[in-house]
């Protein structure tokens, strides 16, 4: 090859530029003129208003730098957060928030698996419900009220559908509000995976470690650290509801040790039934995250937090 | 040599002391928010945040330290290796202030939550189109210079330099494409899977024509000038060239192995990924076999080590960089401190070594005047050794160990760790990391002293270079 390239300025940006554009063409503009890269499932439903908002507060607080918002098809990720991502559950996203850190965990999944008082309390003192989190306080956002002019702005820009009335509930609301209606519409266009029935392990459903005093320390440790902040350090209530006035869903009267197993192994997905009770949706599943010894643990300390 | 014209080296050095300055921001706001990782009360709402400072710390050293010394070297280096000024010294000015003044706004924006949530490309697009505008100031007065040359033959250094300017415009244009709202936010153009492939064809390709395409550059300007030894081989850096700036554009999918991005598009990013060792090792085999020509410039020339351990970790990131985008690896680390750990080796062990030594070539040549102190220089380099190497071992090691605590299971199929216990065991790693932070930081603030004290002793007037 003659040298004469390196003589010519001009033409060697010209080769450089056309080097450059075949990677370019070829994984970038080419598949941008398919379908493939516009999927949408059909049960997506467009942000609607104040949701964007709560996207928007996302973006401009950099959630993204420690939060991902995709589930690879990897079995313990999918154990851990939920069904794996799909390419058509971002349709409406302007850009993709996937991330590429996770300081904090994954958030695809978070929609539905907290009720709204969880997020408040949580986005508010994150150190109240883990104490070793190092996340930062946002419950700043309540004083910055939502635009409802810009908030138009915004869902026009993207062409999403809207009503007056939706605009016109966005008065008196603030961002933290926002942000956390946001959370509950992420990833909920893919229906959750019952979590695995409990009813095999449960046995007679006594608890195996009914009165063990170690099991119960060792429930107690597992309590102040994942059901506290919900159900209160003694057992109380809050957020989630009182475990020691003998209401259970909602009825009083008793239950069997193997009924705490399974709201705890399997959460309290709306419409469940368990032992003739009714859940009505708050609590997400732990199966994944503790072993049966665990969760009987901490249905051994819930007891012993009943006969105080 | 007679000289019948004049270098404008005050652009040059004020590209220099202004890149200094952002790169003292963005040093500052990284160990800050290095502490934040450890100690949350560090955040204070809601303008030092680590969602907010995160990104004046990415964009003030990319785009402030690094941007601002590749537009004072490339200027350097442009017009010495034409033979004449630069074509419009007056233009070269004003990229100057504009510059400066587009940094001081994307700091200010930044601090302010106006994000376009872009990874490098967060600026809102009335900035990016100052960007635009610098950029176009820039490549005509880099263009026109290289056009009326008054030395035929393009160097090595001035390919590097036409295809960083061509690229990164190409680049950056195409991924900041958005659709305003209101003067300070707007929405990328393109949605969900599509957003993601375009942003990291952008983020990828920003780390090779920022962080690498002009480093080479200077790399290959600066060795020969320091060491007095030609490049060895001439022809190993045309391959060298050529197959980078061609395999660099497919492999911005490595970003997104295991998403929803379809797999073809990330199994193609992965074997180009692979491919890069190749045309990246070239110009590492090329700096060796160059000093290898005699090997006591290492101890002789206080800046040829600088130029060998930068290559060096230069060489280094490119095998890691490419093992990471392997799925069995990637499945681990993604996601985990590791990935920090893998960028800063860059930034801080190949470019920020790199482009210091450039700047402790090019001041006392345009002071007319020597280093203030070779031996300041060595404690300086063995600072930012130091704790670039802390940096990022901690967070190779904690990296891993994330991975490993995410997919732990318990002999009923069960996760062993919930996120909790993983996040916390991280702690100690993440306070060593801040130290590593302020070795480097030490490291620097010796730089900038001993840069001081030779522009302070040197006189630019008089200069004749």
């Amino acid at each position: 090859m003659s040298g004469d390239i390196y003589k010519k300025p001009i033409l060697f940006a010209v080769v450089s530029a056309v080097v450059i554009l075949i990677g370019t063409i070829a994984t970038m503009f080419i598949p941008m003129l398919t379908p493939q890269m516009h999927p949408k499932l059909e049960n997506l439903k467009p942000y609607t208003p104040l949701q964007l908002v709560g996207r928007d507060v996302y973006m401009s607080e950099g959630c993204h730098y420690c939060h991902t918002q995709t589930v690879r098809p990897l079995k313990t990720e999918v154990m851990r957060y939920g069904e794996y991502s799909k390419a058509g559950e971002f349709a409406y996203d302007h850009p993709f928030l996937w991330g590429s850190k996770r300081t904090g965990p994954d958030l695809a999944r978070i929609g539905g698996k907290y009720p709204d008082a969880w997020h408040y309390g949580h986005f508010e003192d994150p150190q109240r419900f883990f104490a070793e989190s190092n996340m930062p306080k946002y419950g700043w956002l309540k004083g910055y009220p939502v635009d409802p002019v810009e908030a138009e702005a915004s869902v026009k820009a993207l062409g999403l559908p809207y009503t007056k009335a939706d605009i016109d509930a966005l008065k008196g609301k603030n961002k933290l509000d926002a942000i956390v209606a946001y959370m509950q519409v992420l990833g909920i266009a893919v229906a959750k995976k019952p979590a695995a029935s409990s009813a095999q392990i449960m046995g007679d459903k006594k608890n195996p470690l009914s009165g063990n005093a170690s099991a119960i320390a060792a429930g107690k440790k597992l309590y102040d650290a994942n059901c506290a902040a919900c159900h209160g350090a003694e057992g109380k209530g809050g957020i989630g509801p009182s475990l020691v006035d003998n209401v259970w869903l909602y009825k009083e009267g008793d239950v069997s040790d193997g009924f705490i197993y399974t709201v705890i192994a399997e959460g309290t997905t709306a419409g469940k039934e368990i032992e003739g009770r009714t859940a009505k949706g708050g609590m997400p599943p732990y199966s994944s995250m503790f072993d049966q010894d665990k969760i009987w643990s901490m249905t051994a300390y819930i007891r012993s937090l009943q006969n105080k | 040599m007679g000289k019948d014209y004049q270098y404008d080296n005050q652009t040059v050095n004020g590209f220099i002391v202004s890149s200094i300055f952002w790169g003292v921001v963005g040093i500052v706001i990284g160990l800050w928010i290095s502490i934040q990782m450890w100690a949350p009360s560090w955040n204070i709402a809601p303008y030092f945040t680590f969602g907010r400072l995160r990104a004046v710390h990415t964009n003030g050293l990319a785009f402030g330290l690094g941007l601002g010394a590749i537009f004072g070297i490339f200027y350097y280096i442009v017009m010495r290796l034409t033979k004449r000024p630069l074509l419009f010294p007056k233009l070269a000015r004003y990229h100057l202030y504009l510059f400066n003044a587009a940094i001081a706004l994307a700091a200010i924006s930044l601090f302010a939550g106006m994000n376009q949530s872009l990874e490098y490309a967060e600026l809102e697009w009335p900035l990016d189109l100052g960007v635009v505008i610098l950029w176009v100031i820039f490549a005509v007065n880099i263009f026109g210079t290289i056009i009326k040359r008054k030395e035929e033959q393009m160097y090595i250094s001035l390919w590097y330099i036409i295809a960083t300017v061509v690229a990164v415009a190409v680049l950056y244009i195409v991924n900041n494409l958005s659709i305003p709202v209101t003067l300070t936010k707007s929405y990328h153009l393109f949605a969900g899977v599509n957003s993601a492939n375009v942003q990291w064809w952008y983020g990828h390709n920003a780390v090779g024509f920022v962080f690498t395409t002009p480093i080479l550059a200077m790399f290959y300007y600066f060795l020969p000038k320091s060491t007095g030894i030609p490049i060895y081989s001439h022809r190993l850096s045309i391959i060298s060239f050529w197959s980078l700036v061609f395999a660099y554009l497919w492999t911005g999918a490595h970003h997104l192995v295991y998403t929803p991005l379809p797999d073809w598009i990330q199994t193609l990013a992965i074997v180009f990924t692979m491919f890069l060792i190749a045309p990246s090792w070239g110009s590492v085999v090329n700096g060796y076999y160059t000093v290898g020509a005699d090997w006591s410039k290492m101890r002789t020339n206080y800046l040829t080590k600088f130029f060998i351990l930068g290559i060096t970790f230069y060489g280094l990131q490119t095998i890691q960089g490419p093992t990471q985008g392997l799925r069995i690896v990637s499945q681990l680390i993604h996601y985990t401190d590791w990935v920090p750990g893998h960028v800063h080796m860059g930034t801080m062990g190949w470019v920020t070594m790199t482009a210091a030594a450039s700047i402790y070539y090019i001041i006392p040549k345009i002071y007319n005047t020597q280093i203030y102190s070779e031996k300041i220089a060595n404690i300086h380099f063995w600072f930012v050794l130091v704790g670039q190497l802390i940096f990022s071992v901690t967070m190779w090691i904690t990296g891993i160990q994330q991975g490993a605590l995410w997919k732990a299971t318990n002999p009923d199929g069960s996760l062993a760790y919930s996120f909790m216990e993983g996040l916390a065991k991280n702690y100690p790693y993440w306070q060593l990391r801040t130290l590593g932070g302020i070795i480097f930081t030490v490291g620097m603030l010796f730089f900038i002293y001993n840069i001081y004290m030779t522009i302070k002793r040197g006189n630019m007037a008089s200069s004749k270079a």
